[in-house]
């Protein structure tokens, strides 16, 4: 089978859900009929996911894109040769010359789509493990400062300096320490955590295992939601093979320093990505939010010193430590420094994975990008950084992907994630959505969140249905003021911010003249 | 569809006997009998509070909290459909209107003996092809009414 076709069909998530099983098999059983011999590698996606599912060959010419392939495309394909890639209506070009692809600066997202993504061969043969082995040359100081320099910054939302987290831990003297990895990507809008894990799954181990080299932690824990049974698979089956070539275990390749990981299922439950939540929860209690100090650096997992990384974070590190610091430094602006995988998702005609250094204007990205709404009709508004970022009205969207910018118009660039929404949306129903899912996810220890939330809802509905307009929204204002302040995390802290731009940008959706009696308020 | 056995002490004691020793065991516990049984039983409180020496109101507590515990037998099928903001700017609101009006399928409710329950979830991580649903462990990209009533075994 030496000359076997390669031909690759991407197993993540988001190409299931278009059908990319039946291609695949549709794929082999075509082959198999035209006595042509191929091997089918299930790669990660590319991230152009309005061309899922996207079938690559493998040619002298490079890899040839097809897509979307269907099942009932795949008879046709092998007719035309795509086996040789052969000319389709289908057909893409070579992939490596996608615009879209070509415009981006893939550090971490590198391998993802390209590799087979439980092949440790290939994690190898393509640059895998070179910032783990370089790291292991290195002592524990010398990685948190290579980190710090970078000026990589946590991925999840919070913006916080990476190095300084790790310096903490490094620091702290404990007989235990533990790495947990915050993989409860529950954000509407965002899936870079999920196409890492199913696509580069190695590249997250090993991020984590050079936290634990640098600040001597010897347990692991990846929490994963629920909700990613296909990325659940992809880092069992993972962590199991890079247990056995001695990457996790007693001695981390041959070191003689163990580290070993354990992936845990949340059940379902948006707070355990504030993350001590997710600490309690990986405690196996009730996710109810600990209040700071005592920080989880100093205080996390069982009372033990504790970094708690986004996927993100940890994926960025194996880079930084093969390329050096001041490599990642050169990318962006500010004091955002590197790449920030974008995800571009809702009303999108083009959406998918985006990385890119910072910097970007969300107008380059939604309409370069993105090609505008799927629906064709204009833009009315865009959500960044999940529930709780703000709703951008089609007029800021010059605002460029960076920290501060995003800062400075009351907004959040949280986990990178742009939702957009055409003007069919009603910007008062939004506002009451983000009360709504508060009220229902709030862990309930603090007031502002769990009884904020449910007067938000009521407040909304008494709005929409035009009951003392005036008072009712000098109340919500106020109770929006309330919750700001006075919340435990971002939970309640930050549902404001979608309501308040909701309420700011679009007030003209709070004024309509009431068209239906009063909707039922929140259970 | 999944037929689960039903709830027996014995091997839900084995099942928590086999976990125990994690640390923060309650949540792999809970998910391993949730899988076996399709539900957690009340009477593994006790159970599990006896295997990790804790009160059974700090077991009970764990398992109120989270939205994917049930404590009831499941319906033969669970469709769970994404109704958070990536997917309300593809229309899943109307999709949920529609399931009701042209299917008679209520989003969220259990009552009644249907085969199949629509529930609400936030988030599948599909949110450039959406609207999403998960059913079984498969995830459904592009989902419409119709799809969403298939997938329940449509009546009518």
């Amino acid at each position: 089978m030496s000359e076997a076709i390669r031909i690759y069909v991407p197993i993540d998530a988001a190409a299931l859900s278009v059908g990319a099983e039946g291609v695949a098999q549709t794929i082999a059983k075509e082959a198999q009929a035209h006595g042509v011999a191929v091997e089918i590698v299930r790669n990660g996606s590319r991230g152009m996911l309005w061309l899922e599912p996207m079938v690559e060959v493998e040619t002298a010419r490079g890899r040839i894109a097809y897509g979307p392939v269907a099942a009932k495309d795949v008879a046709g394909l092998f007719e035309a040769g795509f086996q040789s890639g052969g000319v389709h209506a289908l057909c893409l070009g070579p992939v490596d010359e996608l615009d879209w692809l070509k415009r981006q600066q893939r550090l971490t997202f590198a391998r993802a789509g390209v590799t087979d993504p439980l092949s440790l061969a290939d994690y190898r043969a393509h640059d895998g493990l070179k910032g783990l082995e370089k790291a292991l040359s290195l002592t524990g100081a010398e990685i948190v400062e290579e980190v710090k320099q970078s000026g990589l910054r946590g991925r999840g939302g919070a913006g916080f300096p990476t190095g300084i987290k790790w310096k903490t831990v490094h620091d702290a003297k404990a007989t235990q320490k533990y790495i947990v990895c915050n993989a409860d990507e529950g954000d509407s809008g965002t899936f870079a955590d999920r196409m890492l894990m199913e696509g580069d799954p190695f590249l997250l181990i090993e991020g984590m295992t050079i936290a634990a080299i640098a600040v001597g932690a010897t347990k692991g824990y990846i929490y994963l939601r629920s909700e990613y049974p296909h990325a659940h698979k992809a880092l069992q089956r993972a962590i199991l093979k890079a247990r056995n070539a001695g990457l996790l275990g007693p001695s981390v390749l041959g070191s003689g320093k163990t580290f070993e990981l354990e992936v845990r299922l949340g059940a379902g439950a948006y707070i355990c990505g504030e993350e001590t939540s997710l600490l309690e929860s990986l405690e196996g209690k009730r996710a109810i939010v600990r209040a700071k100090p005592p920080i989880p650096a100093l205080q996390g997992l069982f009372g033990k010193p504790t970094i708690v990384n986004n996927v993100l974070s940890f994926a960025a590190v194996p880079w930084i430590l093969t390329h050096g610091a001041k490599a990642y430094a050169d990318y962006g602006m500010g004091r955002s420094r590197g790449t920030l995988p974008v995800q571009l998702g809702g009303n999108v005609r083009r959406g998918g994975l985006i990385e890119l250094a910072f910097g970007i204007s969300l107008r380059e990205i939604i309409e370069d990008m993105g090609g505008g709404t799927l629906s064709g009709r204009p833009i009315r508004a865009v959500q960044v950084g999940g529930p709780l970022g703000a709703y951008l009205t089609a007029k800021q969207l010059e605002t460029p992907m960076d920290y501060e910018a995003l800062a400075g118009i009351k907004a959040m660039l949280g986990h990178g994630g742009i939702v957009v929404f055409d003007d069919s949306v009603d910007m008062a129903r939004q506002a009451r959505f983000a009360f709504e899912f508060c009220a229902k996810e709030s862990c309930g220890k603090c007031t502002p969140c769990r009884i904020g939330a449910t007067r938000g809802v009521e407040l909304v509905d008494r709005i929409i249905a035009g009951q003392e307009r005036p008072k009712n929204l000098a109340v919500l204002r106020d109770l929006n003021r309330l919750m700001t302040d006075a919340s435990l995390c971002a939970m309640g802290g930050l549902t404001p911010m979608p309501v308040m731009s909701a309420l700011n940008h679009f007030f003209e959706d709070f004024d309509r003249p009431p068209a239906q009696p009063l909707p039922l308020a929140a259970e | 569809m999944a037929a689960y056995p039903a709830w027996d002490d014995d091997s839900a004691r084995l099942i928590i006997a086999g976990l125990s020793h994690l640390e923060g065991a309650a949540l792999p516990i809970l998910h391993a009998l949730q899988d076996e049984f399709g539900y957690v039983d009340p009477k593994a409180v006790p159970l599990i509070a006896d295997a990790l020496n804790l009160s059974r109101a700090d077991v009970h507590g764990t398992i109120s909290f989270y939205h994917d515990f049930r404590t009831a037998p499941p319906p033969r099928r669970i469709v769970k459909l994404c109704r958070a903001e990536a997917c309300q700017a593809l229309g899943c609101e109307t999709l949920v209107q529609d399931l009701a009006r042209e299917h008679g399928i209520v989003v969220d409710n259990h009552a009644g003996s249907q085969d199949a329950v629509v529930e609400t979830v936030y988030c599948l991580g599909n949110c450039a092809l959406g609207p999403s649903a998960l059913v079984e462990g498969e995830l459904i990209g592009r989902a419409d009414a119709d799809s969403i009533a298939a997938l329940c075994g449509a009546r009518q």
